[in-house]
């Protein structure tokens, strides 16, 4: 079994764990979807073809992705430019690219994964940690995409994207003195932003994400129906497909951003710590093998990939459970739906890829 | 890379790191730690009160879909409106015996095989509770024929929704498009909650690209329902928002007009007011009927429409590119004029043919025995076509391109119908296209032909009438737009749409403007003039061009015979016209696909348009004309 899963260059505690996250996905969904096959063959076919794009990059070594960083990073840069002048519009945002009519993705997908891979580069060519001129740059590198995604406008994918290359910087490990300062220089940028950056509507947005109940039958409704059925599910759980909440539908977008209420009505308590535990047993053994990279950028990268990793998880959890404002983002591969399975494994790919490509004269646990 | 190379500390760098992580995982901790005490908070503590909430909880929303805007011409006439239609439909947990249920409905009122297939085939994808329509469009005698009979078959409803109808039919379908279900890939792309309760979108048209304005904005409604889903009480509400109405520039009683000209011929009419860009006719023939694509048009119609040769769901006056022909005369003796190759009153002999130096290849014109002396004005009004090969060949290509450009041949209008991406924008032919595009050099033989409007050059009905409205106004271009004012429900206010203007074709001199314009009002009032049969009992003054272009090859020693070819290989017939000359009012380009001459199929449906939109402006006394200027028609 090892030696197969070494040939395929797969981790084995890694896919054991997103293995156990796919079929919680497709269980749930049955459940919160009301019990409609369709929904499931199609959530199928996403993950699958998400663990065969994971098996692919995973055959690729770690020094390819070094060497394609740059051209990655600047064709991301380049679409992101081009959905601004050619994009689809959609949902009142420009994120669509459509290329020759053949498929259309969104640009800010590819940032997810070249943001961090372009800092962890430009960080691992120099000593750590990084010296301010480097930073100044890196804050450059960050704010582009950054930017662009505002202008789509996308703020929460933004926001995320920057947070994944905060974590390359977090880990590269610049002083705290300096990590709160740039912390702080974000922060009160934001007013500008405010100013200068976004449109009326999107201030508008941003002010109902701040204050639901400004929209007590929309994003408050989300959050209210949200809070009785975690509540209601108690320890056990009604148990599957016998949550009042879900299945009489008083839960909105229970299949898709709102599928962990549904799972804290049906499981109850004990099943929310057990897929919390899960999510922490992936982003546990990837900081384990982030740790155990042969050089610099495989380590800020594996390591960048698995927090922004949990932050999806965090963001999504605590928007559900009501401490968090919501904002549009699915549960990591459990959520129906979104292009996001795809870069999530595309990710995880990268990770085994590192964990599975050393070089003969290291072990593993040296 | 720095020039000395400093070697890296690995020990202390994975030191480093390590630390890092350690501190991240903490981070990690204390989030989850959070969570938990959330969950132990919601689930735990408060569980008592939520399990209460959630077995009380009776209330649920409920999306109330925003009505469709609606669309009128210039003057209110309607021509896109949301009507009630009524369906039947079951829901299945409360039917007691579904066969004899179907049975009892067929026996009231038609349904057919088709009906039942996609009742059986939506039954399997909905919940038992929610409603599957059996028959749609219902009649006034059939709803009232169930609702009779209604109480003993449980489980059968009447339900009423809007459903978008075109009164007008085929009229203007072209410019209004259709709207039809979502489709799985627009729902990808749709804001979800807005569309909540809605099944239809602006596939086509002015529906497709106003969707945002017509749509409006959902509105949501608490109700409470008994255990069974049934709405016992309506609660708090957020009314939905009714998308705005569109009044079109387009003039209704004048694209009739148009429409009515063209008669069984395939082509297009674009009229637009030169001084505002507004576009009043915009048809294209054959038309369709956009109501057979509200509720998904049936296969065999829908083939029908793509096979036949005709092709009706194609829009001519905005996707058909045709060759412009002679048409292109008027904005080629400008560019002569402006760069100083002809003088006013320079000619050139026309034999009826002309040939390249060292060449016995014979362009043709279409005068065989030959113009004898021509000047510019003579060029226009009676279009001599080796007048212009010789122009164009002084101008050479790439000159001819620039000067063609500023007119809008080749470039995109901006009309408001499509995305301007989607627009097609004709072709003007140049060396460095040619040499993209086909890998080739250009032949001098190409530049005379593009000089009379032939070769690869090719423009839409559109831009045409957008090229002659700029002429009419002295090189002022406007983007032409198709709608006028958006009526926001809101506040009840019109919003006019504004003008705008592209660009000004710089520096061409105003003696240049009238010699052309001069020249084109002889082309209808000069005895001579290839449109002279339109200069009958007109109270005003017409400036034209006809065109022709060819759409098979003429060889050199064959003559085109239009009675001896088949219809489909026929020219294709043009005619531009602005009027009144003095102070145009309307600009129209007319196409009419294998017409023949310009002068006899195609002027007349133009002189029909200008007479339609004047002669009630000056009996009404709102178009004062000016002084008739005299005919000055060369000897």
């Amino acid at each position: 079994m090892k030696e197969l899963l070494n040939k395929l260059h797969l981790d084995g505690m890694l896919l054991l764990g997103i293995i156990a996250l796919c079929s919680l996905s497709l269980v749930i969904l049955y459940s919160a979807g009301g019990q409609q096959t369709d929904i499931l063959i199609k959530q199928s076919i996403r993950l699958l073809s998400g663990l065969v794009v994971m098996l692919a990059i995973a055959q690729l070594p770690p020094q390819l992705f070094r060497i394609w960083t740059p051209w990655i990073y600047m064709i991301g840069l380049a679409l992101l430019v081009g959905v601004i002048f050619y994009g689809e519009q959609a949902k009142g945002a420009q994120r669509w690219l459509d290329i020759f009519g053949l498929f259309r993705f969104q640009p800010s997908e590819i940032m997810k994964l070249a943001l961090p891979l372009m800092l962890a580069r430009f960080f691992s060519e120099y000593e750590l940690p990084p010296a301010w001129p480097r930073l100044l740059l890196a804050a450059v590198l960050i704010g582009l995409p950054f930017v662009l995604i505002i202008l789509q406008p996308d703020l929460g994918t933004s926001l995320l994207i920057a947070a994944s290359g905060f974590f390359v910087i977090f880990l590269a490990g610049i002083r705290w003195k300096v990590l709160i300062s740039l912390l702080l220089t974000g922060i009160s940028c934001l007013p500008m932003a405010w100013y200068f950056l976004l449109h009326e509507y999107q201030k508008l947005r941003v002010i109902t994400l701040l204050d639901p109940e400004s929209d007590p039958l929309n994003a408050g409704w989300h959050t209210i129906q949200a809070k009785i059925a975690i509540g209601s599910g108690g320890t056990y759980g009604k148990g599957w497909l016998n949550g009042t909440q879900s299945q009489l539908e008083f839960l909105p977008e229970r299949h898709t951003d709102f599928i962990f209420a549904v799972i804290g009505e049906e499981f109850g308590f004990v099943g929310l710590v057990i897929l919390l535990a899960v999510y922490l047993f992936i982003t546990g053994r990837g900081l384990y093998i982030a740790v155990h990279g042969q050089d610099s950028f495989e380590k800020m990268l594996v390591g960048s990939l698995c927090l922004t990793f949990f932050t999806y998880v965090f963001v999504n959890i605590g928007m559900v459970s009501g401490i968090l404002p919501v904002v549009g983002l699915p549960l990591p591969l459990i959520s129906y739906g979104g292009t996001s399975i795809i870069t999530l494994l595309a990710g995880f790919g990268m990770i085994m890829s590192v964990q599975t490509h050393k070089k003969l004269f290291q072990h593993e646990g040296f | 890379m720095p020039a000395v190379v400093r070697i890296k500390d690995y020990r202390s760098e994975s030191r480093l790191f390590y630390m890092r992580v350690i501190q991240a995982i903490i981070f990690v901790i204390i989030l989850l730690v959070i969570l938990v005490g959330r969950f132990v908070y919601l689930q735990i503590i408060n569980h008592d009160v939520y399990a209460a909430l959630s077995k009380e909880n009776r209330v649920k929303l409920v999306a109330i879909p925003p009505t469709r805007g609606l669309i009128f011409d210039r003057n209110g006439i309607l021509l896109a409106e949301s009507q009630p239609s009524y369906s039947l439909e079951i829901i299945s947990e409360r039917v007691i015996n579904m066969d004899k249920t179907l049975e009892d409905i067929a026996n009231l009122i038609d349904v057919s095989d088709i009906d039942i297939a996609r009742f059986f085939k939506l039954k399997k994808r909905r919940s038992s509770f929610q409603g599957i329509p059996l028959r749609l469009k219902m009649t006034n005698a059939e709803v009232a024929k169930i609702a009779v009979n209604q109480h003993h078959m449980l489980g059968v409803d009447i339900v009423v929704r809007l459903i978008r109808h075109y009164p007008q039919k085929q009229h203007a379908a072209h410019v209004l498009g259709y709207v039809g279900h979502i489709s799985e890939q627009e729902l990808d792309q749709l804001d979800k909650s807005d569309y909540r309760g809605t099944s239809h979108i602006g596939k086509s048209g002015i529906e497709r690209h106003y969707e945002a304005t017509l749509h409006g904005r959902v509105g949501m409604q608490q109700v409470e329902i008994n255990a069974r889903g049934r709405v016992l009480r309506k609660l708090e509400s957020v009314t939905a928002q009714p998308g705005n109405n569109l009044y079109l520039t387009i003039d209704s009683k004048l694209q009739h007009v148009a429409e009515q000209a063209l008669g069984e011929e395939s082509g297009a009419v674009v009229a637009i007011a030169p001084q505002t860009g507004e576009v009043l006719v915009f048809a294209s023939k054959p038309g369709y009927d956009p109501n057979l694509f509200v509720d998904g048009i049936d296969y065999k119609t829908y083939k029908a429409y793509n096979e036949s040769g005709s092709r009706p769901l194609y829009n001519r006056a905005l996707h058909g590119r045709y060759p412009p022909g002679s048409t292109i005369k008027p904005f080629v003796a400008l560019a002569g004029l402006e760069t100083g190759i002809v003088e006013h009153d320079h000619s050139v002999s026309c034999p009826g043919y002309y040939s390249l130096p060292g060449d016995n290849y014979r362009y043709r014109c279409w005068k065989e025995r030959g113009h004898g002396t021509v000047n510019m004005h003579k060029s226009i009004v009676e279009s001599c076509d080796v007048f212009y090969y010789q122009l164009a060949r002084a101008l050479k290509i790439n000159h001819l391109h620039d000067y063609m450009v500023l007119f809008g041949f080749g470039e995109k209008t901006g009309v408001d119908l499509l995305d301007t991406r989607n627009e097609p924008s004709g072709l003007f032919p140049s060396r460095g296209w040619k040499r993209q595009t086909l890998g080739e050099t250009w032949y001098p033989g190409e530049t005379l032909i593009t000089g009379i409007g032939q070769g690869f050059i090719l423009s839409t009905p559109l831009q045409l009438a957008s090229a002659t409205a700029t002429l009419a106004n002295h090189g002022v271009r406007i983007r032409p737009r198709l709608v006028r004012q958006i009526e926001d429900m809101r506040t009840g206010e019109k919003i006019r749409t504004p003008i705008q203007r592209f660009n000004v074709v710089p520096k061409i001199e105003e003696e240049h403007w009238e010699q052309v314009i001069q020249a084109m009002r002889d082309v209808v009032h000069s005895p001579t003039g290839t449109a002279r049969r339109l200069n009958r009992d007109i109270p005003y003054s017409i400036a034209g061009k006809t065109g022709t272009a060819q759409v098979i090859g003429i060889g050199q020693d064959e003559t085109y015979d239009e009675t001896k070819i088949a219809k489909k290989y026929r020219d294709h017939a043009l005619f531009v016209a602005f009027a009144p000359v003095e102070n145009p009012q309307i600009a129209v380009a007319v196409i009419v696909e294998n017409g023949g001459s310009g002068s006899s199929s195609a002027a007349p449906v133009a002189g029909e348009v200008i007479k339609a939109w004047l002669v009630p402006k000056i009996e009404s006394g709102e178009l004062v004309l000016g002084p008739e200027i005299s005919s000055a028609s060369p000897p």
